[in-house]
């Protein structure tokens, strides 16, 4: 290997076979030489403007910790981190631009697509925008619905990442527990939705089809399932000694930075950031139902932690409270067969699992959106990520990337 | 002294700790009764799905082969794949010309399962099918006709 803080020439000595060889069967000067090795070095990928001590590592785009095609480029001084580089595009579908093409009723089978854990609270927003377009009046019903249905998908979010963010740490006994819980909730879900995952149960003036029959039954009965189980998840991973060793302290964010960053969601109000759209902007049935924001000063990967698991236990305080009111009535508004935006712009918000999802519509008059953007929660908190692991050790980049619970096809869209 | 004191109650805690989370795991080890494994493919025919489950479109027939699809292509322009093409022809029916469909295309490989041909069609002619095991050895077998060979529109529809 070549030195860097040696001159080139020094360099081409060190290749002393190879001088040899080339010189003996070429009249190679040693400006050649040089090139040479400049050359080898280019192709071997190492960074003439990185010093020798320093050096990157690509992590991903295939990495088990990266939860997706998420490349980072970590430069490294031995084991410490230097800075992270973070490379997107790989799961890039053109999403935004796909909407241009397609009827607002059409948009939101994509949006599905984005944040695929928090799948319905992507079609709410869409929903909302066009909704608040068109200025139409939905049933009372149907907010409650979509209120209990994101707040089921929500759980179902952090109970995946719980598990992963186990499994990231090494501890794979949670990774099962935290998928055989989430099963309880897909199958309330695909029981009224028909869908496991992708669920496209919203429409811009109401829902698919009406509620299951068994819809609250099998809420309550979840509900009653899930709430023994919250000690159990203290017991195996939150107190668990290497666990704690392993979050406590490490990674901290402050309020400013989070801010600074745009770090939204359970990420963000680890920080005590007060970012709940949920609260701060209520829409939907959110107003009806009485809540609270949680709010950690820690801003470290433990609190980060925290944070998820009691948004848990305070959305099944919020589903508690509405599953017995669910009005009745018609769950869907009156709506024409083509819906046509007026002209203007509109914005909306909306509290997804891992941070505020804003969505922006242009719209011409058309049936079709001008331009439609969507405003991601996950490309910020990647943002935040270089931050926060500058000189911690390599193995606190995996703790601290799943404290912020990234989601990849988010981030790309 | 008190060093040597501290080490050794975060040794006892960590190990308490750890004991704590090899309690929950060691009740699932001795309780069989909680394990949820279901042993699939074997337990294929005992399998129960939601009965709203999005496997694949459909179309509904009747004892009689007739199904309900009127070939208006309501369900072909509300796709937003382009899963679905009709091709219909024109019969004279009780010295009426009307429309009759010839073959309704369904493509599975570009099926979304949004749901939108079902909520469009204004006389209920597709339908969500509960199969679910769609792995195929080629591409044209995902390419279905959905309705019947021989099959007939019913006469229970009003146009």
């Amino acid at each position: 290997m070549a030195h860097h803080n040696q001159s080139p020439s020094e360099m081409v000595k060190k290749l002393g076979w190879l001088h040899k060889v080339l010189a003996e069967e070429s009249d190679t000067t040693e400006k050649e030489m040089t090139d040479f090795v400049k050359q080898q070095e280019i192709i071997s990928g190492r960074d003439p403007e990185i010093s020798e001590e320093e050096y990157f590592i690509n992590m991903g785009p295939q990495h088990p910790s990266t939860h997706g095609v998420l490349r980072l480029m970590v430069s490294l001084k031995g084991e410490i981190v230097q800075n992270i580089k973070p490379h997107v595009g790989y799961v890039h579908r053109g999403i935004e631009k796909m909407t241009e093409k397609m009827t607002y009723k059409q948009i939101i089978h994509l949006t599905d697509r984005l944040d695929y854990l928090s799948s319905t609270i992507n079609n709410h927003a869409v929903c909302l925008a066009v909704e608040n377009g068109l200025e139409v009046e939905i049933p009372e019903r149907v907010k409650y619905v979509r209120t209990i249905i994101d707040e089921l998908i929500r759980i179902a979010s952090h109970q995946l990442w719980w598990g992963v963010m186990g499994m990231d740490l090494g501890a794979l006994t949670a990774y099962f527990y935290g998928f055989r819980d989430r099963e309880k909730v897909i199958d309330v879900l695909e029981k009224n939705t028909g869908a496991r995952l992708l669920h496209s149960y919203y429409t811009p003036g109401g829902l698919m089809r009406d509620i299951h029959a068994d819809f609250q039954k099998d809420i309550k009965e979840y509900i009653k399932y899930q709430r023994n189980l919250m000690n159990e998840y203290d017991d195996l991973l939150s107190n668990n000694v290497i666990f704690r060793e392993r979050t406590e302290g490490l990674g901290i964010m402050t309020r400013e930075e989070a801010i600074a960053y745009g770090v939204t969601g359970p990420s963000g109000r680890a920080s005590n950031f007060a970012c709940d759209v949920r609260k701060q902007h209520p829409y939907a049935a959110y107003d009806k139902a009485d809540f609270k924001q949680i709010l950690y000063t820690g801003g470290d990967s433990f609190h980060r932690y925290k944070a998820r698991l009691d948004e848990i236990k305070e959305s099944m305080n919020i589903i508690e409270q509405l599953v017995d009111n669910i009005p009745e009535g018609s769950y869907t508004a009156k709506m024409k067969a083509v819906l046509k935006l007026p002209e203007g712009t509109y914005f909306q918000r909306v509290e997804a699992a891992r941070g505020e999802l804003g969505v922006y519509v242009i719209s011409k008059g058309d049936k079709v959106p001008y331009r439609m953007k969507f405003r991601s929660p996950n490309l910020s908190n990647l943002g935040a990520l270089d931050k926060l692991t500058r000189n911690y050790k390599i193995a606190d980049l995996v703790a601290i990337m799943s404290s912020l619970d990234l989601v990849i096809p988010d981030i790309d869209r | 002294m008190n060093s040597i004191t501290n080490y050794i109650k975060t040794v006892g805690k960590a190990l308490k700790s750890l004991a704590t989370g090899m309690g929950v795991t060691g009740y699932y080890f001795t309780h069989r009764s909680t394990a949820i494994t279901e042993q699939y493919p074997e337990n294929r025919a005992t399998l129960k799905l939601a009965e709203r489950f999005k496997g694949e479109i459909v179309m509904p027939h009747n004892e009689k082969n007739e199904h309900r699809c009127t070939g208006c292509g309501i369900c072909e322009t509300a796709c937003p794949n382009g899963s679905i093409e009709i091709i219909s022809n024109f019969e004279v029916i009780d010295g009426k010309r009307k429309k009759v469909i010839d073959k309704h295309i369904y493509h599975l490989s570009m099926c979304t399962l949004c749901g939108l041909c079902v909520d469009a069609c204004p006389s209920d002619a597709l339908d969500f099918g509960g199969d679910f095991e769609h792995a195929a050895f080629n591409r044209i077998s995902l390419t279905k006709i959905l309705n019947k060979e021989g099959s007939k529109l019913t006469k229970d529809i009003k146009e």
